[in-house]
């Protein structure tokens, strides 16, 4: 990757967590720790990955994305923002009454958000049948779709990988946000849905393993993914929860609790440092 | 009252006979020699796409598929398309209001042999509490071929409730029209109305041939469309018979006895009985033994209209 394009998705990257922070913080609740995770592989996805264009978001011919863990909504509005789907200011607006940033995605208000989701596993089906239409209908879009590594502890994400490896849908990316932390503590106390990359392999996937903080990985994982023929793949992404905030990283607690306006000066600060 | 026809068999062949009409995808869950979606698989194999045995992925597979404007059927039977992936419905398809018809079959104890734990006599009180959900329970071959017709045309999350018995066809008349949301008024009489719906309209329609020869005489209506339901037949009924009996192959709890009282309370309270499944689960057996056992019989409604106009 050029140091210039580097360099713009990291700021792009910083810009979305610094969104993440100052989200979160005016709605005085939502889910930090697992949209700070995947700011890197958003920045991506809406920087270089995705075929989207703001001014028609209903294009037909558009690559799809789905958040499939929903509840990280933070991540996807600061992506679609930034992007131009609509006004960053809209952004403090996020699970207020009126607002068009529910507090999972809602198809239906939120320019840019091609699925309602949040109930988890739900997401990655809805994906997959995004993936199958675009087969049968001779489109060459493709659709991607991150889940939690707690989200797949939801049977319904292996009856997807299922239908997913049966279609040989190799227009379908699953991106797995590794980061091993769950509502209730680590997910290997919890309930461990590991070994990630074995279950994807056997359940027919093309299987990627990379640190999703590390945009040249990120990048190789993507290209490699666009050469898969005959089956789709998966993006098992090792990241930290919280990443980017010292006090959030690695820890449960901030799965779901907002920084009250101290820890949001200090979020912003090392942020933008 | 001609040839007897489930429908689940008019679902599938509406399915191939309007394919060619209308642009749309058919998926089951390893299910369709028992859906009758076997049908459109055989003609129209493209079209076709099994689930395997894993409907709540089905029904979030059908939401992804409809998000990109294409309609889209979901097939299984009612306990696991209205039961078991509720949720998926209620949230991938019921809340984006997106174009996936269920097709939802075996419902009720007409089932049969398999027993309690795929009679589903519970579907109707779940789907109609998912906002925006249409729900249509045809009584016969030609009223199902109709209701699939409406589905496709209807903008929107559609709950199609078929049986896997066969039922005698009463709507096989050159005047029949099919209006969505409307109930359709089939016989009238004065002492009271029965409403019913699916496998008991047939039951009503012999019920008042019954009651007749007594010195009683029922309206019969029709409500095909559970939801929205026809508040106006309803509320001229009870006016002009002043007492309503409600037959269904349903827990008396949330389905057709529910939402009738719901419209009545409101509007025009009257004496009012319920037939339906008292609030249990069904049994192994044949279709006439249960429904001999459970009273959802033309003998059962006329009880039922004899206990209700005492009440007046």
């Amino acid at each position: 990757m050029e140091k210039s394009t580097r360099e713009t998705l990291q700021q792009l990257a910083k810009n979305i967590r610094i969104d993440i922070v100052e989200e979160v913080a005016a709605a005085k609740s939502g889910h930090p720790g697992g949209s700070l995770s995947i700011a890197d592989v958003m920045a991506y996805l809406y920087g270089k990955e995705l075929r989207v264009d703001p001014k028609d978001p209903r294009d037909p011919d558009r690559d799809r994305f789905v958040l499939s863990k929903g509840h990280c909504a933070p991540a996807l509005y600061a992506a679609l923002a930034e992007k131009g789907f609509f006004p960053k200011e809209e952004l403090l607006t996020l699970r207020k009454m009126g607002s068009r940033l529910q507090g999972h995605p809602d198809m239906t208000l939120t320019p840019g958000v091609d699925m309602s989701a949040g109930s988890l596993g739900l997401g990655v089906s809805a994906a997959a049948g995004m993936a199958l239409a675009g087969k049968i209908a001779g489109k060459d879009y493709r659709v991607y779709t991150i889940v939690g590594d707690g989200e797949s502890e939801e049977g319904q994400v292996w009856e997807a990988s299922m239908f997913a490896a049966h279609y040989k849908l190799d227009n379908f990316c699953l991106i797995l946000d590794w980061n091993g932390l769950q509502i209730d503590g680590p997910i290997a106390e919890v309930m461990n849905s590991a070994p990630h990359k074995e279950k994807f392999e056997a359940f027919g996937f093309h299987v990627i393993s990379i640190d999703g903080h590390d945009f040249d990985q990120i990048e190789a994982a993507f290209n490699e993914a666009k050469t898969v023929k005959g089956k789709p793949t998966a993006i098992v992404m090792k990241t930290v929860k919280g990443k980017g905030v010292s006090f959030m990283e690695n820890q449960v607690g901030w799965h779901g609790k907002a920084p009250n306006e101290e820890q949001k000066i200090q979020a912003l600060a090392e942020l933008n440092a | 009252m001609a040839d007897k026809i489930a429908t689940r068999e008019a679902y599938g062949q509406a399915l191939v006979d309007l394919a060619e009409t209308y642009d749309y995808l058919v998926l089951d869950a390893d299910l369709a020699e028992a859906t009758k979606t076997v049908k459109f698989k055989k003609a129209y194999p493209d079209r076709f796409f099994d689930c395997g045995i894993a409907e709540g992925n089905m029904m979030s597979v059908a939401a992804g598929i409809a998000t990109t404007g294409k309609t889209v059927f979901a097939s299984s039977f009612a306990m696991f398309a209205a039961g078991r992936a509720f949720e998926q419905v209620r949230n991938s398809i019921g809340y984006p209001h997106l174009n996936v018809k269920i097709g939802a079959t075996h419902a009720g104890i007409t089932v049969g042999e398999d027993g309690a734990t795929h009679q589903c006599n519970e579907d109707l009180a779940l789907m109609r509490t998912i906002p925006g959900m249409t729900i249509v329970n045809p009584a016969d071959a030609v009223e199902a071929k109709a209701a699939v017709e409406a589905a496709i045309t209807h903008d929107g999350p559609f709950y199609l409730r078929f049986g896997r018995a066969a039922v005698p066809t009463i709507n096989d008349k050159p005047d029949y029209k099919f209006e969505l949301g409307r109930g359709v008024l089939l016989a009238d009489g004065k002492d009271a109305t029965v409403v019913a719906t699916g496998i008991t309209v047939s039951m009503a329609l012999e019920a008042k041939e019954i009651l007749a020869a007594e010195g009683i005489s029922i309206r019969v209506v029709n409500i095909h469309t559970i939801k929205p339901i026809d508040k106006e037949i309803l509320v001229a009924a009870a006016k002009e018979t002043g007492a309503i009996v409600t037959a269904e192959e349903h827990n008396i709890i949330g389905g057709l006895g529910s939402a009738v009282a719901e419209v009545l309370a409101e509007n025009c309270p009257v004496p009012m009985l319920r037939l339906g499944m008292k609030d249990c689960y069904g049994h192994s057996g044949s279709v006439p033994e249960l429904l001999s056992a459970y009273g959802i019989t033309p003998e059962g409604i006329c009880e039922k209209v004899r206990e209700v106009i005492k009440r007046k």
